[in-house]
């Protein structure tokens, strides 16, 4: 691959910076202070369920929105004073496919050059390149022929085509398939070390796979945060313990989560109990009592999809 | 000119689309045909040639309102104009890129038309005028598809959209002369731009002195103007919103 690599600045300041940010919808608060601080040249997840405020936080960084209060900075450009500074210097790959059906693949990136002021010949070489790069080939074809996998590899493309310094990715792999994900995954990895990227994602294991940190957001606030390993090791106390069993009484998982645990889901033949250090004695003592009928038993670590559940339990429940 | 850019794109979505283009190009030649033919059977004076064909031209910009309005209305629904937010284009950028490619498209209709006038017997003096009238006209039908596309979903446009082929068609004064229908009629049709617009292109044709038709042109200037700083200001207030 041949895409250009940010210069590394003398400074270590990070590349995106927020305080407090805050953004309201009439009464609804979408994001409620927010606290952000992502290092040049890593891969920063935002994860969070729908609604959490992944992308209101991504529009007021990228000057779409403005923020109710509280302050912002990208590459030490203010947001609310420098949005003209700020839009040279950043790449969005929006949530939807956001590219133009009827023109071809080259032709959406030879249109991004041309409207972030890139020369002819330079946008003609940079398309070469990110067509090469991101295993886009040259077809004539106009893209709302392509599928759902290549649009949005040419969607990250186009974002790239301005050779951005922060790339922001706004659920790159929404709605694609396990395999057309983890191609757009591979693409996405390439690009570490080389641009700071901020990515939104509800998937679990994408921010897990290519984030160097994540935050989980609920509600429109940080509520944990870290590298992948440090959130499962700051939860691994957290127990999930799953017992095969026919019939739960209607009363049981209240009373469980009365007395012992923090979250009890029963579907499908599972009872699932999550505690941050289950007393398996006192559970088995109470499932015994109310005579259920265990045909099998295990006891897992907490996953970071067992993390992020306990985290965000309130807004799941609902 | 970074909205030289954006605005082939724009040319590239309407030429790629070929039922819009036999549409907007066909449609018009289509109705020339059949009215001049009653012309031939009942020689009414409104389906002469030099009548029937600034009219046909001002009726078929009405599909220039509905493609502006769908192009807009798609790219504002689509993450296609966040994307493009988030660029360094300026409002003005997008203003020209929406409005520009339209033009050719309208003078294309109005050549095409002018052409088969003229060999079912139109016989033009004041081409230039007219074709100034008729390029006035294209702003104003552009403008107005561009307020639909800032404040109306694409379904929105559709329904609209049609609304305004039925009042050009019943209000322009191109299949009938609403001076001598009358009434709340006449004067709808000349509260707006297209009776107008239709009067002078007719009398530029015919080679009229422009001091009989100066007030038609004074308030079809009105109109160009209001609807274009409209239309900018509806597609700012969209930026805004998005």
């Amino acid at each position: 691959m041949k895409v250009q690599k940010i210069k590394p600045e003398a400074t270590s300041a990070p590349a995106v910076v927020t305080h407090e940010l805050v953004r309201h919808f009439g009464k609804r608060v979408a994001v409620n202070g927010l606290n952000l601080e992502i290092q040049k040249g890593e891969i920063f997840s935002l994860l969070g369920t729908n609604g959490a405020g992944k992308t209101t936080s991504i529009k007021m960084l990228c000057c779409l929105l403005q923020p109710t209060s509280g302050t912002a900075s990208l590459m030490g450009y203010d947001i609310r004073k420098e949005p003209d500074k700020i839009k040279e210097i950043i790449g969005v790959s929006p949530q939807e496919t956001a590219i133009t059906g009827h023109l071809n693949t080259k032709e959406n990136l030879l249109l991004m050059g041309g409207v972030s002021g890139l020369s002819k010949q330079k946008s003609r070489d940079r398309a070469e390149e990110l067509m090469h790069f991101m295993g886009l080939e040259d077809r004539k074809d106009q893209t709302r022929k392509l599928s759902g996998g290549m649009q949005r590899r040419l969607s990250i493309a186009m974002a790239l085509m301005a050779d951005p310094q922060i790339l922001f990715l706004d659920e790159p792999t929404l709605g694609l398939d396990p395999h057309a994900r983890r191609q757009v995954w591979e693409y996405i990895e390439k690009l570490r070390n080389d641009k700071t990227i901020l990515l939104t994602t509800h998937y679990l294991e994408e921010a897990d796979a290519l984030s160097d940190h994540l935050a989980i957001i609920h509600e429109g606030r940080i509520i944990a945060e870290g590298t992948s390993q440090e959130l499962k090791k700051r939860f691994s106390k957290m127990q999930n313990l799953k017992i095969n069993t026919e019939y739960v009484p209607p009363q049981l998982p209240d009373m469980l989560k009365n007395k012992y645990v923090e979250h009890v889901a029963y579907n499908k033949g599972i009872l699932e109990i999550s505690a941050m250090k289950i007393d398996i004695y006192a559970v088995m003592d109470i499932l015994r009592a109310q005579e259920v009928k265990i045909n099998g038993i295990y006891l897992q670590e907490a996953s970071l999809d067992d993390i992020f559940i306990k985290l965000t339990e309130k807004e799941v429940q609902e | 000119m970074r909205f030289l850019r954006l605005a082939d794109r724009n040319i590239k979505e309407i030429y790629r689309d070929p039922i819009s283009l036999l549409l907007g190009l066909f449609m018009p030649l289509i109705m020339l045909f059949l009215f001049s033919s009653m012309f031939k059977l009942a020689e009414l004076d409104t389906f002469s040639p030099i009548n029937l064909t600034p009219g046909v031209i001002i009726f078929s910009f009405s599909l220039i309102i509905m493609f502006s309005a769908v192009l807009l209305a798609k790219d504002r629904q689509s993450a296609f104009l966040i994307r493009l937010f988030t660029t360094p284009l300026t409002a003005w950028d997008y203003i020209l890129a929406y409005i520009l490619p339209f033009i050719p498209f309208a003078l294309m209709q109005t050549a095409v038309c002018l052409l088969v006038g003229a060999l079912l017997g139109a016989v033009y003096q004041q081409m230039i005028f007219a074709l100034l009238v008729f390029l006035l006209m294209a702003f104003v039908c552009v403008s107005i598809g561009m307020i639909m596309g800032s404040l109306l979903t694409e379904n929105q446009v559709s329904a609209v959209g049609s609304l305004f082929v039925v009042i050009i068609s019943l209000f322009s004064g191109a299949w009938m002369d609403l001076k001598m229908v009358g009434g709340l009629f006449e004067k709808i049709g000349y509260a707006l731009p297209f009776a107008h617009a239709v009067d002078v292109a007719r009398a530029a044709l015919k080679g009229t002195e422009f001091k009989d038709f100066s007030h038609s042109v004074f308030i079809l200037l009105i109109y160009t103007v209001s609807l274009f700083f409209i239309a900018v200001a509806s597609f700012l207030y969209a930026k805004r919103k998005k």
